[in-house]
């Protein structure tokens, strides 16, 4: 049976900028404390940040929760809409639907996506319009160079 | 280099006065937008941004870079340098542009965050 070793959810309120990366500062430092290797947690730290960030610009609320097992730390980005049309789309590097104020603040520059997919080790989304986008993230814990064990 | 020797090259003030100015500069930056940022962002940067809001201070300290750079005097809103403070963050303040201090930085010897 799987063990999981740690769960955290946080819940992500739309268009609150002031509070923006603050579930993503909590899931860092906690990581931190267990000693995570340093380029995972930067790694990690990057996808949590810009995850929170696509709920605050974008959804009509969500929240974020993190998954670790001895193994592994999955990242799991779940909102109420409104959804992704295009999905594809989305994924383009500088492609971005982001409101004026976001962009005024320097976000918006159609990287979230894809910093979410070149940061993790495995990224997966999916959307309905109408229902919600979720988005889900793994990243081993373990140097793959180690080679099998 | 430290960022109280990267003050002087640039002949830029620290706006925090908790900052730990004896942390390690590893790498340059300017850029604004954030996502951008978070792509290239290093331990150890000086990035120089006109950013003022709260979130400058989210990435800097996510990406544990050595300070963030205000740029032709744009001043930090009341909220951003509080938070900064709490953090530790080091928030150097020019009348300089982004060009001219990043101009300055390169010719002292800071490189550009490695790809």
């Amino acid at each position: 049976m799987e063990e999981i070793a740690l769960v955290d959810t946080y819940q992500v309120r739309p268009g609150d900028f002031r509070t923006a990366g603050e579930a993503a500062a909590s899931i860092k430092r906690k990581l931190k404390q267990l000693g995570i290797n340093s380029a995972v947690l930067r790694r990690i730290s990057v996808a949590s940040y810009e995850a929170e960030l696509n709920l605050i610009i974008h959804s009509f609320g969500g929240s974020l929760t993190m998954e670790m097992t001895p193994v592994e730390l999955r990242l799991y980005s779940r909102d109420i809409g409104p959804g992704i049309a295009d999905v594809d789309k989305a994924m383009e590097e500088g492609y971005s639907t982001a409101s004026e104020e976001a962009r005024d603040l320097g976000f918006g520059a159609g990287m979230g996506l894809p910093n979410m997919r070149r940061n993790a080790d495995a990224f997966r989304i999916q959307s309905k319009v109408g229902k919600g986008t979720t988005i889900e993230m793994c990243f081993a814990l373990q140097p793959a160079a180690e080679g099998s064990r | 280099m430290k960022v109280q020797d990267l003050m002087e090259i640039l002949s830029a003030r620290c706006l925090t006065c908790q900052a730990n100015l004896e942390a390690e500069v590893s790498c340059g930056y300017a850029c604004d937008l954030l996502s951008w940022v978070l792509a290239h962002g290093r331990k150890g940067m000086a990035w120089a941004t006109v950013q003022t809001h709260l979130n400058v201070i989210a990435v800097a300290v996510l990406m544990e870079m050595a300070c963030v750079i205000l740029v032709e005097g744009v001043l930090p809103e009341e909220a951003t340098l509080r938070k900064a403070e709490e953090e530790g963050l080091a928030i150097l303040s020019s009348d300089k542009t982004a060009y001219e201090l990043c101009g300055l930085m390169a010719k002292a010897g800071v490189l550009p965050p490695e790809a």
